[in-house]
């Protein structure tokens, strides 16, 4: 096969795939009203998903929190406006570390769980028995998995956010001695609901989409080996990753354009 | 099965997650300075908007008052359409002068509402009469350039290329 | 009036991708309320056979017949209808392994019937029974033995008392008394609720002993013998002998196929060994 038909093949097969990808997506999109009407199975997957990423999102978020203000601080230092610190910290994590941070954390930990999960369940022929018995997968398995990211993502990520502001506001006041009243009260007049805290919500929501429908697609396309399940984690990881830093781009011009 | 326990929990995560919403929205932002009191709709005309943009507070003796809804060009004056809203409970008198201001000397910058003397106040769809533009910094030293140079043998008066107009 | 024909293959040929084709041509009748074995070596189409007839695959060629109706995957109302009426039982279980035995074998029941609590767990007991295992209704799969998970799989598959029953190799790795348990546990079921039973498998002594029908297939989905097991036992036919007796080679070769012995290994060959 010379180069030319190879690479004509290497395309085809990515478009291809990407298509099948969004008939998937469609697939469990269709299959939420279903999996609505079985709030149980719904609220055991937000807790599977949300709550048991509350400890490294919130350790994570703290963290953040310390090291933004002391790293701001320091470089606010040399124009005497520490007062700002409190301001800077805020919309940092708002409109851009909050959802993003938590997305990359999310992909991590709960993504691949949720890849690896359904992997495994395909190996065992678990799906395979669900459809003998005439029940459908995608509302049974797939659709809450899918609502549950969808809840827990934003939750997470305004955790992170809120965490974060008052982690930097133990640093900046109690350490660094930057004053307490003007540390939120510049805050709150410049941090805009709508504009930087909305904004920051909808980003997080849209991370929650692509990470979960990613992390859903890689463990139900797995080959069913434990080599095939775990380059599928790895696959979830790494493309989950790219697409919310590259949906961040985008997101952000759109957003906070000057226009 | 620990249905109940799990339900539980994942009520407390959407409790925590909403808490955070809130603490970020009142503590973080400011949404508590404006919520949903009742204003009333006040417009005014400006020869230069400057950097005012949508959401900008309005402000009297410094305390915030109202926000700017929306700018527009006015196409049959090219002045610049501001209308904001005012909180119900102040209220000016018609003849008060509205200017854009800066906070600090590069900050963002506000309307700032200098109260008149009128016996009427400004009601709901009235128009500030008396409006000062905003200062653009390049008019501002291309005016100090001019008067500098006025000063020297050139008897040509500082005619003023822009800047603050009354 | 109900045919005695439960599954009508036709003239069915089908493979997994273009350049491997499984089944060439396959003609077969499953009679209705009988034990019918389908033996072969490996990769000879068998569990293919049981994916078409539950129509997690389609025929590139021929119909696939359920009591009269064709099966096709792509509508899928029907097939949703059509599969409530069969229960499978998968190689090693395929058990739902975040629930526990009782919500496994629940689950069925759960999902197609509105039945209350109350009944439903009478049933599920009464199941659970049948295959020997209601005391074990309370444990989690991660702690029963491979015995027992096909056992509660069978409960499961039967939940819904299903007009065909399949079994996929239900007695591959089992030990002799799991065996006996399992053969004897398929014949019984099959006795007492009138089902028709479909078991797939290479395990010739078992199967031998429960089935009404024995199939013999080859790779190609080629049926190379099929009666009373009485018949294939006593048959003449070397293919036939060979598999019923576990020959290590006749027709079926031990030798895969290479190049002449004294080439590998460097040697001339001598005349006549």
């Amino acid at each position: 096969m010379n180069p030319l038909t190879a690479l004509g093949a290497r395309t085809l097969k990515a478009l291809r795939s990407m298509g099948h990808a969004a008939f998937f997506f469609l697939d469990i999109l269709q299959a939420v009203p279903a999996a609505m009407r079985r709030f149980g199975l719904v609220v055991a997957q937000i807790h599977a998903i949300g709550n048991l990423s509350l400890v490294i999102i919130l350790a994570s978020g703290l963290a953040v929190g310390f090291v933004l203000a002391l790293q701001m601080y320091y470089a606010l230092v040399t124009y005497g406006a520490t007062e700002s610190l409190g301001l800077i910290v805020n919309l940092s994590l708002v409109r851009e570390l909050g959802p993003v941070v938590a997305a990359l954390l999310f992909a991590g930990r709960a993504g691949t769980s949720l890849t690896a999960e359904i992997g495994l369940m395909k190996a065992g022929e678990q799906i395979a028995a669900m459809e003998m018995m005439a029940i459908d997968p995608k509302s049974r398995v797939l659709a809450p998995r899918f609502i549950g990211g969808l809840v827990s993502m934003p939750l997470l990520a305004i955790l992170f956010s809120a965490v974060g502001i008052l982690g930097a506001y133990v640093v900046a006041v109690l350490l660094l001695g930057v004053d307490a009243g003007n540390f939120w009260s510049i805050m709150q007049s410049r941090v805009d609901v709508w504009r930087d805290v909305g904004n920051g919500v909808v980003k997080s929501f849209v991370f929650g989409v692509i990470c979960t429908a990613v992390a859903l697609y890689q463990g139900f396309e797995t080959e069913a080996t434990p080599e095939g399940v775990a380059y599928a984690t790895t696959r979830t990881v790494v493309i989950s990753s790219l697409a919310v830093l590259g949906m961040d781009f985008v997101l952000t011009a759109l957003m906070f354009s000057t226009g | 099965m620990a249905k109940k326990g799990i339900e539980t929990l994942v009520g407390m995560f959407v409790l925590l997650g909403l808490a955070g919403l809130v603490f970020l929205s009142l503590k973080a932002a400011n949404l508590a300075s404006f919520g949903t009191r009742d204003t009333y709709t006040v417009s005014a005309k400006f020869d230069n908007i400057g950097g005012l943009k949508a959401r900008s507070p309005v402000r009297s003796a410094g305390v915030t008052v109202g926000r700017v809804t929306s700018i527009s060009l006015d196409p049959k004056t090219y002045q610049g359409l501001v209308v904001m809203e005012l909180d119900n409970n102040v209220q000016f008198p018609k003849d008060s002068s509205a200017k854009i201001l800066t906070s600090g000397l590069l900050g963002d910058q506000y309307i700032g509402i200098e109260p008149g003397a009128d016996e009427k106040n400004l009601g709901p769809g009235d128009v500030v009469k008396q409006t000062q533009s905003a200062v653009v910094l390049e008019n501002l030293i291309s005016q100090f350039l001019f008067s500098k140079a006025a000063e020297g043998p050139s008897a040509n008066g500082g005619g003023s290329a822009g800047g603050a107009k009354k | 009036m109900k045919s005695d024909i439960l599954i009508d293959i036709d003239h069915v040929t089908f493979g997994y991708d273009s350049s491997r084709t499984i089944l060439n041509d396959v003609t077969l009748r499953f009679a209705r309320g009988k034990v019918t074995s389908i033996l072969g070596g490996s990769g000879c189409g068998k569990t293919t056979l049981l994916r078409l007839i539950g129509g997690s695959n389609t025929a590139s060629s021929g119909q696939v017949k359920f009591d009269g109706e064709v099966v096709d995957a792509r509508d899928r109302e029907r097939m949703y209808r059509m599969r409530r009426r069969m229960g499978m039982l998968f190689q090693f279980g395929a058990l739902f392994t975040d629930l526990s035995v009782f919500d496994n074998v629940a689950f069925p029941l759960r999902e197609h019937s509105d039945l209350s609590e109350v009944m439903i767990r009478d049933i599920v007991l009464m199941k659970l029974n049948a295959v020997g295992l209601r005391g074990a209704a309370l444990l989690r799969i991660s702690e029963v033995s491979g015995g027992m998970a096909r056992r509660i799989a069978l409960a499961r598959a039967i939940a819904l008392d299903p007009e065909l029953i399949m079994y996929d190799e239900p007695f591959a790795g089992l030990d002799l008394i799991s065996m006996g348990v399992a053969a004897n546990l398929i014949r019984t079921l099959n006795d007492v609720t009138g089902a028709t039973s479909l078991v797939v498998s290479h395990d010739v002594p078992e199967c031998m002993a429960i089935s009404d029908h024995v199939i013999l297939m080859a790779p190609g989905g080629r049926i190379v013998a099929q009666g009373v097991p009485s018949d294939l036992m006593d048959s003449t036919d070397p293919e036939v002998r060979q598999f019923v007796r576990g020959e290590p080679d006749g027709p079926v070769k031990f030798h895969y196929s290479a190049r002449p012995l004294a080439e590998d290994f460097g040697v001339q060959a001598t005349a006549a060994a």
